[in-house]
């Protein structure tokens, strides 16, 4: 027979079992969150991203000029294509400072190179989200209605594939007209296959799933199942696909930039900056250097961050 | 394996005709009237009603589009405007050249990225893997034309006076000039004819015809000036076939098949070869394909960086210039070789793996 005072003792460690059961496990949110604070990777590019995102809001404090701000006449000593001066680097003082150069036009590559993540960061976001929303309801609808539906609207994204991505971005911008709001409407015309791809695959497997099934003997409607049911469940692929996606929709209208097809002067864009003086690589590099190390640090930002989210969300890809 | 190719091959038919039907439309979108941007501003109604006649332009848009199908199989693609010649000659003279390019840089994507992907798999989690993956991911993030740029800018003005130093611009030096093969070998075709045609398309492959008639020069000039854009071209593709090569490789060394391998006493060596690296590289091939488009897209940009008068270029400039008669014919060949060779890899994977062909 148990003391009375045992008894208290074995209940004490039943009641801290109970707890230690009662106590939430972690949400899949969580664990996916726990993983990607793990991984080096997603961390450095969320670091990038974050420190890009607040440099774009907070340019005009950064940016010692304004972008488009022609020096020449109004500074004295400055010169075109002057290579960056930076007097605590032992700069001439008599020059005046301008840390990355100044361009063709004596405007401040650095405050120039500020302003341009503002550019970069909306159009990649723009972009993406057009081509998410597009492409998920297009692949959702493909997927669950099935039947001639989902033939033409899979045809037809397999036509939009079967261009190289660029080439069709070039056509597409060539009869609407060069301009950077047409850039982006081209470049997420050409990226919706992939996520109507992707959403129509999930939405395929989720079809049959056991919380369908009783969604659907509870006599909810096909488009509130597709939407409230099985669109939320599906995201986690297309999360990650954005993430590069974004990536991938800042190097290309750069790349369309370049090709003079996206953002026109004066509208400081890495792009175009690089484009407008690439022909004078060899005399003044530092005006297509930086540009471009800025795209690719960018690019490199999202693709990082898109990497870490893909290894956390996606716990069968860890290793 | 013979009903895996036909039912294969005609899925690519329906995504060929879409193509051309999207090219067809998007030209006739551009504003502006063919025959004022033609025959100018001043063009007469008398004249355009001519013209218009002329090239079919007054039959209803179904027929228009029925008689460019026939032109575009029998591979007619009219004449440019403004080089007034036939668009398939351009094609004869450019496209060996973005060929070149993109096989090139194919090559130099496959030769370093696998065996790049194959030494951080084999070093996993030290500091050889992270290296390598950083690069790569660096290579990823990196705007073609910046490198293209970059890379001229080191080889052909800092490294000038070394025995590094390459030449920043064009196909071959001024004044050089590649004797195509048939004439080196004295055959001789009827002026004109589709044979003489397409001897001169593969005699443009500089650095082939070069290699096959022994013109070691003019072999060395073309290699030399190809390296550069080459290079800049490869380094995307060459960072994505790397990871995927390595996560493939990876998952592959956890396989059964490979315990198995080494509870039989294989040597290591012989376990990655023969074992994990075949089965491996199955998705390798499917991103290799995937990855021609990429290339084709960048090419337009490598050749404008490079001054090279490829398709990709002459596309471009086409559109800038409102050729409409290149940009469509221009258009069609690309994607259509685009849809072929990634038919020609879904097939080589179905060959590769025997599991595929069966659904």
């Amino acid at each position: 027979m148990l003391s009375r005072r045992q008894a208290m003792e074995q209940l004490e460690a039943m009641a801290a079992d109970a707890t230690l059961l009662t106590e939430k496990p972690l949400s899949q949110g969580r664990l996916a969150l726990r993983r990607f604070r793990q991984r080096r990777s997603g961390m450095v590019g969320l670091a990038i991203i974050s420190f890009l995102v607040l440099v774009a809001i907070f340019a005009p404090l950064i940016a010692p000029f304004e972008p488009n701000n022609v020096l020449v006449g109004e500074e004295e000593g400055v010169v075109r294509r002057a290579p960056p001066c930076v007097h605590v680097l032992g700069c001439d003082d008599e020059l005046p400072q301008h840390i990355l150069g100044t361009d063709g036009n004596t405007r401040d590559q650095f405050s120039r190179i500020v302003f341009g993540s503002r550019v970069s960061l909306t159009l990649g976001f723009f972009t993406v989200t057009i081509a998410l929303v597009v492409g998920t309801l297009l692949g959702a609808i493909a997927g669950y209605t099935g039947g001639w539906l989902d033939n033409i609207i899979m045809r037809i994204m397999d036509v939009v594939l079967g261009f190289p991505s660029l080439l069709l971005a070039i056509a597409i911008v060539s009869v609407f007209g060069a301009g950077l709001r047409n850039a982006l409407i081209a470049i997420a015309v050409v990226s919706i296959p992939a996520y109507a791809r992707v959403m129509r695959a999930q939405v395929l497997a989720l079809k049959e799933a056991d919380f369908v099934s009783a969604a659907r003997a509870l006599g909810a409607a096909p488009r509130q199942i597709l939407l409230r049911r099985i669109v939320p469940n599906a995201m986690t692929p297309l999360v990650v696909l954005a993430t590069l996606g974004i990536a991938t929709a800042i190097l290309e209208a750069a790349g369309l930039s370049f090709l003079g097809l996206g953002a026109q002067e004066p509208q400081a864009e890495w792009g175009s900056m690089l484009a407008r003086e690439r022909n004078q690589v060899f005399t003044s590099p530092h005006l297509v250097f930086f540009p471009g190390l800025a795209i690719m640090i960018t690019v490199l930002g999202f693709n990082l961050m898109g990497d870490g989210l893909r290894d956390a969300l996606d716990p069968t890809l860890n290793r | 394996m013979l009903s895996f190719i036909i039912r294969r091959t005609l899925l690519a038919i329906p995504v060929l005709i879409g193509i051309v039907v999207v090219v067809f439309f998007l030209i006739r979108a551009i504003p502006g009237d063919p025959c004022t941007a033609i025959l100018g501003e001043q063009a007469t109604e008398e004249a355009c009603a001519r013209f218009d006649e002329a090239n079919g332009l007054n039959e209803p848009i179904f027929i228009q589009l029925g008689i460019y199908m026939k032109n575009v199989v029998t591979f007619d693609l009219g004449e440019s405007i403004r080089f007034s010649r036939p668009v398939n000659q351009l094609l004869i003279e450019r496209l060996p050249l973005t060929i070149e390019l993109a096989l090139s840089a194919l090559t130099i994507a496959v030769a370093v990225g696998v065996p790049l992907g194959v030494l951080a798999a084999r070093k996993h989690n030290t500091a050889v893997d992270t290296a390598t993956m950083a690069f790569a991911n660096v290579g990823v993030s990196m705007p073609v034309f910046w490198l293209g740029l970059m890379l001229a800018y080191v080889f052909a003005l800092v490294l000038r006076d070394t025995a590094f130093a390459l030449p920043p611009s064009g196909r071959l030096p001024a004044g050089v000039f590649s004797d195509p093969y048939y004439e080196v070998w004295g055959w001789t075709f009827a002026e004109g004819s589709a044979w003489a045609k397409f001897h001169e398309f593969i005699g443009n492959h500089y650095i082939f015809n070069s290699a096959i008639t022994g013109q070691w020069d003019i072999f060395r000039a073309a290699v030399r000036h190809m390296i550069l854009p080459a290079v800049a071209l490869a380094t995307i593709p060459l960072a994505i076939i790397a990871r995927i090569t390595r996560s493939s490789l990876l998952e592959v060394m956890g396989k059964d098949y490979i315990r198995t391998a080494r509870a039989k006493g294989a040597k290591e060596k012989r376990v990655v070869r023969r074992h994990a690296l075949r089965n491996s590289l199955l998705p390798v091939v499917t991103i290799i394909g995937l990855q021609l488009g990429l290339l084709l897209g960048g090419a337009v940009l490598t050749e404008t960086v490079f001054n090279l008068a490829g398709v990709g270029r002459a596309l471009f400039d086409a559109i800038e210039g409102r050729d409409y008669a290149i940009v469509q014919g221009f258009t069609v060949i690309i994607a259509a070789g685009y849809v072929i060779v990634n038919l020609l890899v879904d097939l080589s994977y179905a060959y590769l793996d025997p599991r595929i062909r069966v659904d």
